[in-house]
C-alpha cells in the first residue's frame, strides 16, 4: 500500500517536473513592450485607425441620418399644410 | 439657435474635426503605451458629449415630468439619442485601446460595466418612446432621469473601486503637449453635440407640429 503510494507520488512529482521543464522560462519582471518577441507584440496601427475610422463614419451616418428626418419631416409638413389651405 | 449663427458654427465644428487629426498626430507619444494612447482625444470627448447629452436629457425630463412642459421632453428625446450615439463611440473606441494597453478587450470592473449600463438605460429610454405607446412620454422620463442619477456613480467608479481603468485624475496631470490636442478635441465634440442637439430639437419640434396638425384635419 506505502509502496503504491511512493510510487504514485513520485510519479506525479516526475510528470510535473517533466512538464515544467517543457514550458518556457517565466516572466520575471517588468518587460517593456519593445523587448517583447514578435509573436506576443500586437501593433498599434490597426487599432487607431480603427477607432477613428468608426467615429468618423459613425458621426457621418448620424448625421446623414439626423438630416434625412428632418428633410422627410418638414417635407410631409409643407405638404400638410398646403393641403389645409385649399 | 438662430439659423444666423448655425451654418458658421457649422463650418467651424467641420474644420475642427479636419484639423483635430493633425495636432493629435503631433502630440507626444505616452511614454508606456505609445502610439494607441492617442485614442484618448476622441475616447474621452466621447464620453463627455455623452455625459452632456444625459444631463440635458435627465433634466428636461425631470421638467416634464414634474411641470409637464411638451418642450422640455422633445429636447429630452433628443438628448436621449444623442446619450446613445457618443456612448456607442465611447464603448467601441474604449475596447480598441484596451486590447493594446490593458491585454484585453473588456473586463467586467465597475467601471466598464457601469458605462455599458448607462448606454443600455438610454438605450432602453429610446425603445419605451418608440415602442412603449400613448403615455410612454413619462415613462420614458422617468429612464432618462435614472440614467442621469447613474452618471456620478460611473465617473466615480474608477476612484472608489479597484478598476482596470485610469482614475479621474489622468486629465488634470497630463504631460506637457497633451491638454492642448485633447481640449481642441473636446471643444469639437461639444461643438458637434450642439450642431446635432440643434437639428434634432428642430425635427422634435417638426414632429409635433405635423401630429397637431394631423390631429385638427381629423377633427
Amino acid at each position: 500500500m506505502l509502496r503504491r503510494a511512493c510510487l504514485v507520488l513520485f510519479s506525479a512529482v516526475g510528470s510535473v517536473a517533466a512538464l515544467a521543464a517543457q514550458q518556457p522560462p517565466g516572466q520575471g519582471g517588468f518587460v517593456p513592450i519593445e523587448q517583447l518577441p514578435p509573436s506576443e507584440q500586437l501593433p498599434s496601427a490597426p487599432l487607431l485607425v480603427a477607432a477613428y475610422a468608426f467615429v468618423w463614419v459613425a458621426l457621418m451616418v448620424y448625421v446623414w441620418s439626423v438630416w434625412r428626418r428632418l428633410g422627410k419631416v418638414e417635407a410631409e409638413l409643407r405638404a400638410l399644410e398646403q393641403k389645409t389651405r385649399k | 439657435m438662430t439659423k444666423r449663427y448655425f451654418v458658421p458654427l457649422l463650418v467651424v465644428t467641420a474644420a475642427m474635426f479636419a484639423y483635430a487629426p493633425i495636432l493629435i498626430a503631433n502630440a507626444p507619444y505616452e511614454s508606456t503605451m505609445g502610439l494607441v494612447q492617442k485614442i484618448f482625444y476622441f475616447h474621452v470627448p466621447s464620453w463627455f458629449a455623452m455625459f452632456t447629452a444625459v444631463f440635458i436629457c435627465g433634466i428636461q425630463s425631470a421638467i416634464y415630468l414634474f411641470r409637464g412642459r411638451a418642450a422640455s421632453d422633445r429636447v429630452a428625446a433628443a438628448a436621449g439619442e444623442l446619450a446613445v450615439v457618443f456612448g456607442l463611440l465611447g464603448l467601441v473606441t474604449g475596447p480598441l485601446w484596451g486590447r493594446k494597453s490593458w491585454g484585453v478587450w473588456w473586463q467586467w470592473d465597475a467601471r466598464l460595466t457601469i458605462a455599458l449600463l448607462l448606454e443600455l438605460t438610454f438605450i432602453a429610454y429610446l425603445l419605451v418612446r418608440k415602442y412603449g405607446g400613448p403615455g410612454s412620454e413619462k415613462l420614458a422620463a422617468a429612464v432618462g432621469i435614472f440614467g442621469m442619477a447613474n452618471v456620478p456613480f460611473l465617473y466615480m467608479s474608477v476612484n472608489i473601486w479597484r478598476t482596470i481603468h485610469p482614475p479621474t485624475s489622468v486629465v488634470p496631470t497630463l504631460p506637457a503637449g497633451m491638454p492642448g490636442p485633447f481640449w481642441f478635441s473636446v471643444a469639437a465634440f461639444m461643438l458637434l453635440l450642439t450642431i446635432l442637439m440643434t437639428l434634432r430639437v428642430r425635427q422634435e419640434h417638426q414632429r409635433a407640429a405635423l401630429d397637431e396638425l394631423y390631429l385638427a384635419l381629423e377633427e
